[in-house]
Formats: C-alpha cells, sequence, structure tokens
C-alpha cells in the first residue's frame, strides 16, 4: 500500500482553480520530487496535504495510510505522521525551539495515549539530534526562527524534522534561500532520514537540490497539473532544457 | 457581657429584626449592609483597640461623601454597598491534632485550588506539623479562607529569625504600635473611594516586616479565596522592610463559580527603608464570569509601594486573567534618593471580561529608577486598557524611565487601549516609551498545528512566548503555575 495517494485532487483558492486533477502515489522508502515553473501550485500542492485552512478540494481524495484525510484538521494530520518543512518558517517570539519541540512531541504522545516525554529523555534526544545535525546548541535555546538566519531557519525545520520522526516528509522549497554549504548540510539531515518506512515529497524550482537528495521518482508540475514523470534523470533534463516545453504544452 | 459581646449580640438581634432574618452566629456573618453599626461589630469581632475602631469610621465618614470613580474604562452596573456582606468568618475548631479532624471540605478546596502546598496539614493548623515539616525548605503560607487567616505557617520558625509574618488580626493585637505606625502610610484612608471603604472595612489580610539586615529565607506566600456568597472581600496587607533587608511575596488567588458579582477591595501597602528590597508576585484568578459576562468578581484593588529609603526597591510582578472587572495599578513613590520601582504584568481578558489596569511610578528622589514591562492579551469581547502614570517631580535629578507596552489581540472583536500619561518636571530625566499591538497570526497557528500542536495550545504557546519577559520575573513555585493559567484562562478563544 502506498504511504500516501492522491487521487484526481482539484483544490482552488476563492475562484481560482490552482490543482486541476492531481494523481500522485507515494511508496514507503521513496523520494518523489516535483518540479516545476514559479506559479505552477508545488505549494499549493504541499499545503493541501497538510490541510491548510483556505483551499477547498473540489474533487478528488488523499489517502494517507489508506485513510482518506479530507476531514482531518492539520494537527491532526501532523500527529499522523505528515511533516512539511516550509518555504518560511514562521517567527513565534519568546517560545524556544526547545519549548515548541516538547509541545509538538508531547501533543503526539498524548494523542497516541502515551506518557510525556521525561525531561531528562528529551534533552539527551535534542541534544544528541543536535549533533547528529551539526546544529549550534544555543539555536535550541533561541525562540523559535526569531533573528535566525535563512539557512538556520531550514536547518532547524529539518531538526525538527528529526526529532518528531514524521513517516511522511514535505519539503516546500527548502532549497530556496540556501547557500551551497547550507545546502549540504540540510540534505544530510534528510538523507539521515532515508528509511524503508518513510516517504519523501521534495518540491523544488532548481535541480542542484537534487544532486544531493537523489530522487527515485521526478514529477513535473505545469499549471496544476503533472505533466511528466520520470527517474532521477528527468531532473538533469530539466536543468538543461527549463521547464519552457512543458509550460507551453499545459 | 463583655462590651464587645454585646455588641455582637446587638448587631445580630438587628440582623434579625431590622432585615427581617437572622444572623447565624455559627457563621459568624455580619448583617447585611453597611453602616456604622456594621463597623462596630467588625472591630468588636476583632477586639480592635479604639484607635483602630475610630480609624474605620473617620475612614467610613469621608467614604460616604466620596463619589464612586468613574474615569476608567470599565462598564458595569451601579454597585450597591447595601447589599453585601462585610464580615463572615469560616467555623474553626482551635487545634486539631491530625489532617483526619480537618473539615474535608476545606480540605478538598486546597486541592480544588491547585496550589503548591506541600503540606495541606501545617495549612489547616494541625498541631505539629511544623514539626513535621522543619528542615523543609519551602513556602510559608497564610491562607486567608474568607476573610479570616485559617493558618499561619513557619510563624514560629520566621519569628526567631525575626520576621514577623501573621495575619494582619493578629499582628493588631500583638503588635498594635507597629500596625498604628505603618497603617494608612502608604494609602491613605482618603486616598481614593475603594481605598477609603476598605479602610472601613477591612476584615483580614497579612502582615509582614522584616527586620534590619535580615534577608528573609523563604518566599512568603498567601492564597486568597472567596468563598461565601455575596461576601465582600477587603483585604489589608502591609509589609514593612526595615533597613538592608530583602522579602519575596506571594499573592495567588482563586474562586469558585458565583451566579452573583462579588465585590473585592484590596489594599497593599508596602514599605521599604534604606538599601530594603520587596518584590510582591500575584496570580490573580478569580472567577471572570462566564461567556456572555454573567457572574464574576468585581475586582478594585489599590496596592501602593514606598521606597522610603536610600537605594530600596520594589518590585511588582503581577499575572492577572480572572475577575469580570480588574481596577489595579500596582504603584511606587520613588522618595528615598537611588530608589528603584519595577512593574511586570500580564493582564489576559478573555469573553467579556474588563480590565483597566497599570502602574503609576513616582520619581521624587535623585536618580531614581523605574522599569515597567507591560503584555496585555485581550480575546473574545473583551476590552482591556494600560493606564499608566510616570510622573518626575523637579527635585529627581537623573531619573529614568524605561516603559514597554504590548498588546496582543486574539480574535476580532476584542480590544486593547493603551494609556500612558508622562508628566516631567525634570528637564534631565530620561523618559523612554515602547508601545506595541500585534495579532496572533494565521501563519503562527499554521506552524503549530503543522507541527502536532493543536489550535488551543497553540495560543497557549503562543500567548506564554509573548508574555515571557514578564512570567520569568515570577518566582519558580508560581511561573510553572503561571504557564498553566494564561493556557487555561484563553480556552475557547479559537476555534
Amino acid at each position: 500500500m502506498p504511504l500516501i495517494e492522491i487521487k484526481n485532487l482539484h483544490a482552488r483558492i476563492g475562484e481560482r482553480e490552482i490543482l486541476k486533477g492531481i494523481n500522485l502515489a507515494i511508496e514507503p522508502g521513496t523520494v518523489h520530487a516535483v518540479m516545476g515553473p514559479n506559479g505552477a501550485g508545488k505549494s499549493t500542492l504541499s499545503n493541501v496535504i497538510a490541510g491548510r485552512e483556505g483551499y477547498e478540494v473540489t474533487e478528488g481524495e488523499i489517502l494517507f495510510n489508506g485513510e482518506n484525510i479530507a476531514e482531518l484538521s492539520p494537527d491532526e494530520r501532523a500527529r499522523a505522521g505528515i511533516f512539511l518543512a516550509f518555504q518560511y518558517p514562521v517567527e513565534i517570539p519568546g517560545v524556544t525551539l526547545s519549548t515548541f519541540l516538547k509541545a509538538a512531541l508531547n501533543a503526539r504522545r498524548k494523542a497516541a495515549g502515551e506518557a510525556e516525554i521525561a525531561p531528562v529523555e528529551f534533552l539527551k534526544l535534542m541534544r544528541d539530534t543536535a549533533r547528529r545535525l551539526n546544529l549550534p546548541d544555543d539555536l535550541i535555546r533561541r525562540p523559535v526562527n526569531v533573528g535566525f538566519s535563512g539557512g538556520e531557519k531550514k536547518r532547524a525545520d529539518i531538526f525538527q524534522m528529526s526529532v518528531l520522526e514524521p513517516t511522511l516528509c514535505l519539503l516546500d522549497e527548502t532549497d530556496s534561500g540556501l547557500d551551497i554549504d547550507a545546502l549540504k548540510v540540510v540534505s544530510e539531515g534528510v538523507n539521515a532520514l532515508r528509511s524503508p518506512e518513510r516517504g519523501f515529497l521534495v518540491i523544488t524550482h532548481y535541480q542542484r537540490l537534487l544532486n544531493h537528495i537523489v530522487p527515485d521518482v521526478v514529477h513535473v508540475f505545469a499549471d496544476g497539473r503533472i505533466v511528466k514523470t520520470g527517474d532521477a534523470s528527468l531532473a538533469e533534463e530539466l536543468e538543461a532544457n527549463g521547464y519552457a516545453d512543458y509550460t507551453d504544452a499545459a | 457581657m463583655a462590651i464587645s459581646e454585646q455588641t455582637v449580640e446587638t448587631v445580630a438581634d438587628l440582623g434579625r429584626y431590622k432585615y427581617g432574618f437572622s444572623t447565624d452566629i455559627e457563621s459568624d456573618k455580619a448583617p447585611k449592609g453597611l453602616t456604622e453599626d456594621t463597623i462596630r461589630f467588625i472591630s468588636a469581632k476583632k477586639n480592635e483597640p479604639a484607635w483602630l475602631l475610630e480609624w474605620r469610621l473617620g475612614a467610613f465618614r469621608a467614604w460616604k461623601e466620596m463619589p464612586e470613580p468613574e474615569w476608567a474604562k470599565l462598564d458595569y452596573p451601579p454597585i450597591d454597598y447595601q447589599d453585601a456582606y462585610y464580615y463572615a468568618a469560616p467555623r474553626q475548631k482551635p487545634k486539631l491534632k491530625s489532617l483526619d479532624e480537618v473539615d474535608p471540605e476545606l480540605l478538598r478546596t486546597y486541592e480544588k485550588l491547585g496550589i503548591p502546598l506541600k503540606e495541606q496539614a501545617k495549612l489547616a493548623g494541625v498541631e505539629g506539623a511544623d514539626e513535621m515539616a522543619s528542615g523543609m525548605p519551602g513556602v510559608a503560607v497564610d491562607a486567608v479562607f474568607d476573610s479570616v487567616s485559617v493558618a499561619t505557617t513557619y510563624k514560629a520558625k520566621l519569628r526567631e529569625m525575626g520576621v514577623l509574618f501573621m495575619s494582619i488580626s493578629e499582628a493588631v493585637q500583638e503588635f498594635p504600635d507597629l500596625v498604628q505606625k505603618y497603617l494608612g502610610s502608604v494609602v491613605p484612608p482618603g486616598d481614593n473611594f475603594f481605598a477609603c471603604l476598605n479602610s472601613a472595612v477591612f476584615t483580614d489580610g497579612s502582615f509582614v516586616l522584616v527586620p534590619k539586615g535580615l534577608r528573609c529565607p523563604m518566599e512568603l506566600s498567601t492564597y486568597f479565596r472567596i468563598n461565601e456568597k455575596n461576601t465582600g472581600q477587603f483585604e489589608r496587607t502591609l509589609i514593612v522592610a526595615e533597613e538592608g533587608s530583602y522579602v519575596s511575596y506571594l499573592e495567588g488567588c482563586t474562586a469558585p463559580q458565583r451566579d452573583e458579582h462579588q465585590l473585592h477591595a484590596a489594599v497593599v501597602e508596602l514599605v521599604a527603608l534604606d538599601d530594603a528590597e520587596i518584590k510582591y508576585s500575584t496570580v490573580q484568578n478569580w472567577y471572570p464570569g462566564d461567556e456572555s459576562g454573567k457572574g464574576g468578581i468585581y475586582n478594585f484593588v489599590t496596592k501602593r509601594a514606598a521606597c522610603r529609603g536610600r537605594n530600596s526597591k520594589v518590585s511588582w510582578t503581577q499575572v492577572e486573567t480572572g475577575s469580570a472587572i480588574t481596577w489595579k495599578y500596582p504603584s511606587c513613590i520613588l522618595q528615598g534618593d537611588n530608589s528603584q520601582g519595577e512593574f511586570y504584568s500580564v493582564a489576559i481578558t478573555n469573553n467579556r471580561q474588563q480590565a483597566d489596569t497599570g502602574t503609576k511610578m513616582i520619581h521624587i528622589g535623585k536618580n531614581t529608577r523605574s522599569r515597567i514591562v507591560s503584555k496585555g492579551i485581550s480575546a473574545g469581547r473583551a476590552e482591556q486598557t494600560y493606564r499608566g502614570l510616570v510622573r518626575v517631580l523637579p527635585r529627581a535629578e537623573g531619573a529614568r524611565n524605561f516603559t514597554q507596552c504590548d498588546s496582543l489581540l486574539i480574535g476580532d472583536r476584542s480590544a486593547a487601549h493603551t494609556v500612558p500619561y508622562i508628566e516631567s518636571r525634570n528637564p534631565g530625566a530620561q523618559l523612554e516609551h515602547e508601545a506595541t499591538t500585534s495579532r496572533i497570526s494565521d501563519d503562527q497557528m499554521y506552524y503549530c498545528q503543522q507541527r502536532g500542536i493543536d489550535p488551543e495550545e497553540a495560543v497557549a504557546l503562543i500567548v506564554n512566548g509573548f508574555c515571557r519577559d514578564v512570567l520569568q520575573t515570577l518566582p519558580m513555585e508560581f511561573a510553572v503555575e503561571a504557564q498553566k493559567l494564561v493556557g487555561i484562562s484563553l480556552e475557547g478563544s479559537v476555534g
């Protein structure tokens, strides 16, 4: 059974239809990349999967672990195992990354009927994960994303992903605003999470991220539809020729 | 029969005949309404010296002539001061052998309050509880249960060190001269309408005196609770820190649900002498009324500190989440040279709650400094006003003030107002004022939810972050409780 199966998904904001019939299935253990020009609806796809308010699904369905998630709120979807690494991570003044993650972790535990994580255990988890991702310790004690550089924000998001261990990871333009060194660090973090039970949907405009996170499947997205699907070599082809062929076709 | 007993009998009879119902002596309740006889009854019940009765009566006569203040941005129906009880004492056995003898209702109340009481036995006045607890560092609790202190703990221990910590009624008996010296010296009876009412009818409260040079080794704490229906609460607290001493005092309040409005008009006076420091922290969680605004406490409080000595310091921290109406301006009179005043406040109003709160910093001495950090959160249809005054007098060379005033709005029907008054009569004074108003953004909510945090908890988390600077100034015992309270008081404000 696919981890997530999207069938004939149509979605709109207000009167404007953005997704015009998406079909996509991600098997556990695989990395799918979605590439496409700006405005094609890539970010909308990740937000509709995550359940953001303001998007109306007019047709089709999303099955996560075989269950239709249409009725689930964003936090319920998150607790079920869907994680979105944001294109623009949000600042939460006064709330340390550590406090924030503890709340997120305990929300999952509570939903699963488990006890809250012990302070010592949590501390160890934070420390070990930070070390693995080479994340500076002070970042954990600072308010979420406040005063973080672009690279730090993305790294902090990947750090959260590593701590929360979701089964489906959506990466929305994670490479935007990253220099080559930060890109490497972020990619290593993502690669470290690759496992047989976990699936990835990597949304990107550029091929360069896919040099570091090598996808199993590449989809070309244009005007709210997937117009071509192929293997990793499709990304290279796009890098060489651009999106012109596909946008014209769509 | 002693004169005081006669008075009690007389007033009791008065209740029976004049008002058509009997006064239950068992419940120790004065008849409804406020007359000079009520005040004589209270004073007699408490076996007070003549000067105090006169002081009360003087206040009462002044109060009758005073108009109720109308300048606050608060909207409530007129209060019928004759339609309330001014004295009610819980029955209590003088000495108890074990917890089993304590009124189970009392113990249940302590539990419901969820206050961090390590030993309820101690609080309920069980004999030997002090010895049981001896050697344990902790919080000394003076619980005010319906107007009368039911227990004063750690008293003996503190007394050994020279710290006086007792109910003000006891202090009147034991140290009348000290009480007479300081009572009303910071907030005179005629100061304002509510303080004046309090001076006439105050029932109980705490008295603290920390002697010269002593750093009080434990946090002093009191929990107020309004229990009897329609009992106005008129607490009177007096804290004196002598030269070079330090004390941290915690005050926390909760009240059960009530259908009728309850009036509360407390007065807190702090006196800091040379090089002394007082830290006064409050978590106030009285019944705020239901979603439609029915019920809830009316809280009209006068809190003021006199930084009388050189290098003295007073720090107010308040977390205000309860009450239907809050009217409260903990202030500092910075009289001593180099004295410092601080005011850290979190005020949360939800549903139909209204709060008009802030502080006054009066700079009189040279090089006096004050710092104001106010965080207001308004949700539902609540109205909130920050009202602050920073006044610098001509002699206050080198005075400095920093004010930061932040408002956070939740939903689109709540309101926040900021009214800072700044009066400087010394051209060398440095005054800074910063203010912001913000909203919890959809992006923040989505971000939290995407990490698995439900909307209600997300709001609590974001608001706690917003208040962090203030919550951090609370003593540990209160910080955790206060954080939880922030979440609880905003329940139902989203979705």
